[in-house]
């Protein structure tokens, strides 16, 4: 397996607060990674230097051999690094449809190679789309007609619709209830097999431990952990960020 | 309907508005109905930054009048010019005005994006102001041919024909942008701009190309004033009418549609026009006052808003 993301001495500054600092990750082709820390930890942040919505002052970002550092979002989401906002960001004016419609025409058919898909195509895959996420008699409303929830459903449909291959999930489930909660589990592990590479951040344990292959730790800016899911819940430094000593 | 059937509908629509003025035959009814016609033109401009877009431009005065102003410069130059390569050429300078000004203000959003359109505003009117060949502050003479090229008659029925022309490619572009993928991310930045992004929607180069558009509209649109007023100066060129008109007909009309400017355009401006004859001149900034504020209460959406399905 090759590394899909290279995060190499990745630093980021706030003022005077360090919010990330020297950050090593890798993750492999494929792979399930999930990403945990206490509030304020820096996953967001780190979230959003990989996906350049904001721009990191030291180290570099590789992704699939490439490096991405300057890069700005979108080329990056051509690229084929897409993700989900933790606080969901529907495009409020425009029906669930139309919401998927956006990452569809200005990723996937940009990517082209001159393959750009016509309307009903475009059509068909957003009701896929909002039928994985359970969203498809919605198709037609808009985004202020959902609860919080759907509106998490919907940030991950969107993020999906741009054909990614690696895919970041910032807190999809939060809120959501144990039925639910299993459901986009199976649907991050669907989007797995299909061979998109997974980084899922995500406070539920259950769901973190079902879906991660490998679990990093972020604490105060700084990784203190990254191996086995059940060795790093284990390890006597996460359990002191998590429960104090 | 598609984009061709559509065009020749507006087309013919177009032809049948000016088959109406030539029956009736009175200048005044040319005149009035010239002034429409731009705001149709100029709102719809506007709104293609404004309403798709969601960036509030409130230095329209700059590049109607950077339109204006290169008339009077052709003008001085090659008089010979025929009236349609003149508008084609203001189109161009205040397209390229807006270019740049996107390039330098879109890093700012909201309120001090407008701030900055604003200031452009007023650096342009300095500026035009200070150059002597164009008249300066004491103004430009144009001279109005007596008859109209092409089509006989008065002139100014020939300015009201380019007038309309201009309005028809305006009308086209505006509703083939709402239906294109350009359309789409116009309204993805509106919405949430970091999402657009993150959605692979170039945003600078969209807004480029919104800001480049809506200006060389607005040039277009102030393009032929030079021959329908005669005499510019800055004061009239840089009215304040212009602004607060090409912002208040579409959001009087609705924002969202191609459809809302004309709405807007057709009752702001028919109003205006009806006072202005009726009682006075003064009075129909007043009514743009009144109708922007009800609006904004009742009717958020617009006139065209009130129309379309509840979602």
């Amino acid at each position: 397996m090759t590394a899909m993301l290279h995060v190499e001495g990745l630093g980021k500054r706030f003022g005077g607060f360090v919010a990330l600092d020297s950050i090593e990750l890798e993750v492999q082709d494929g792979e399930r990674l999930g990403l945990i820390g206490p509030n304020g930890s820096g996953k967001s942040t780190l979230v959003n230097c990989i996906c350049g919505t904001l721009q990191n002052e030291t180290g570099s970002v590789r992704f699939a051999g490439q490096a991405l550092d300057g890069l700005s979002a979108h080329e990056r989401t051509r690229r084929g690094l897409a993700r989900s906002f933790q606080l969901p960001r529907p495009f409020g004016s425009l029906s669930l449809m139309d919401n998927l419609r956006i990452p569809i025409l200005y990723t996937v058919n940009a990517r082209g190679g001159g393959k750009a898909i016509g309307n009903e195509a475009i059509v068909a895959r957003c009701r896929d789309l909002l039928g994985e996420v359970g969203l498809a008699a919605k198709a037609d409303r808009l985004p202020r007609d959902l609860t919080q929830i759907e509106m998490r459903k919907l940030e991950l449909a969107r993020a999906m619709a741009a054909e990614p291959k690696l895919l970041i999930a910032d807190e999809v489930m939060a809120g959501l209830s144990h039925n639910e909660v299993d459901e986009i589990i199976a649907l991050l592990i669907r989007l797995n097999d299909q061979g998109v590479t997974v980084i899922m951040i995500e406070h539920i344990m259950r769901a973190v431990m079902e879906v991660s292959q490998r679990l990093a730790v972020l604490v105060a800016g700084r990784k203190i952990a990254d191996g086995a899911p059940k060795d790093v819940v284990r390890d006597p430094e996460v359990v002191k960020a998590y429960l104090g000593e | 309907m598609r984009g061709v059937p559509f065009i020749l509908c507006l087309i013919a629509a177009a032809a049948v508005i000016f088959a109406c003025g030539r029956w009736i035959n009175n200048s005044y009814a040319f005149f009035a109905a010239y002034v429409v016609v731009q705001y149709i033109v100029l709102g719809t401009a506007w709104n293609i930054l404004g309403g798709y877009t969601g960036y509030v431009n409130f230095g329209v005065t700059a590049f109607f009048a950077i339109g204006a102003y290169s008339t009077v410069v052709l003008y001085k130059l090659v008089p010979a010019l025929p009236l349609p390569v003149m508008v084609l050429i203001g189109g161009v300078m205040a397209g390229l005005v807006g270019l740049g000004t996107g390039y330098l203000t879109l890093r700012l959003r909201g309120v001090f994006f407008s701030i900055a359109t604003l200031a452009l505003a007023v650096v342009v009117q300095t500026l035009i102001t200070n150059w002597d060949f164009v008249g300066g502050a004491r103004g430009a003479y144009v001279l109005r041919p007596r008859v109209a090229p092409l089509i006989g008659g008065e002139y100014v029925q020939y300015l009201f024909l380019v007038m309309l022309g201009l309005c028809v490619i305006v009308l086209a572009t505006a509703r083939a942008i709402e239906r294109s993928a350009l359309g789409y991310g116009f309204t993805a930045i509106r919405d949430d701009e970091a999402a657009a992004e993150a959605s692979g929607v170039p945003t600078l180069k969209l807004k480029l190309i919104a800001t480049t558009l809506s200006g060389g509209f607005m040039g277009m649109a102030g393009a032929p004033l030079p021959y329908y007023v005669t005499y510019l100066d800055p004061a009239s060129g840089f009215s304040l009418n212009y602004a607060v008109n090409a912002i208040a007909m579409p959001l009087i009309g609705g924002m969202n549609s191609w459809v809302g400017p004309i709405v807007g355009a057709v009752l702001v401006g028919g109003l205006q026009e009806y006072l202005r004859v009726t009682i006075s001149s003064a009075v129909n900034v007043l009514v743009v006052g009144v109708l922007l504020v009800v609006f904004v209460i009742a009717a958020p959406q617009g006139i065209v808003g009130l129309f379309q399905r509840k979602k």
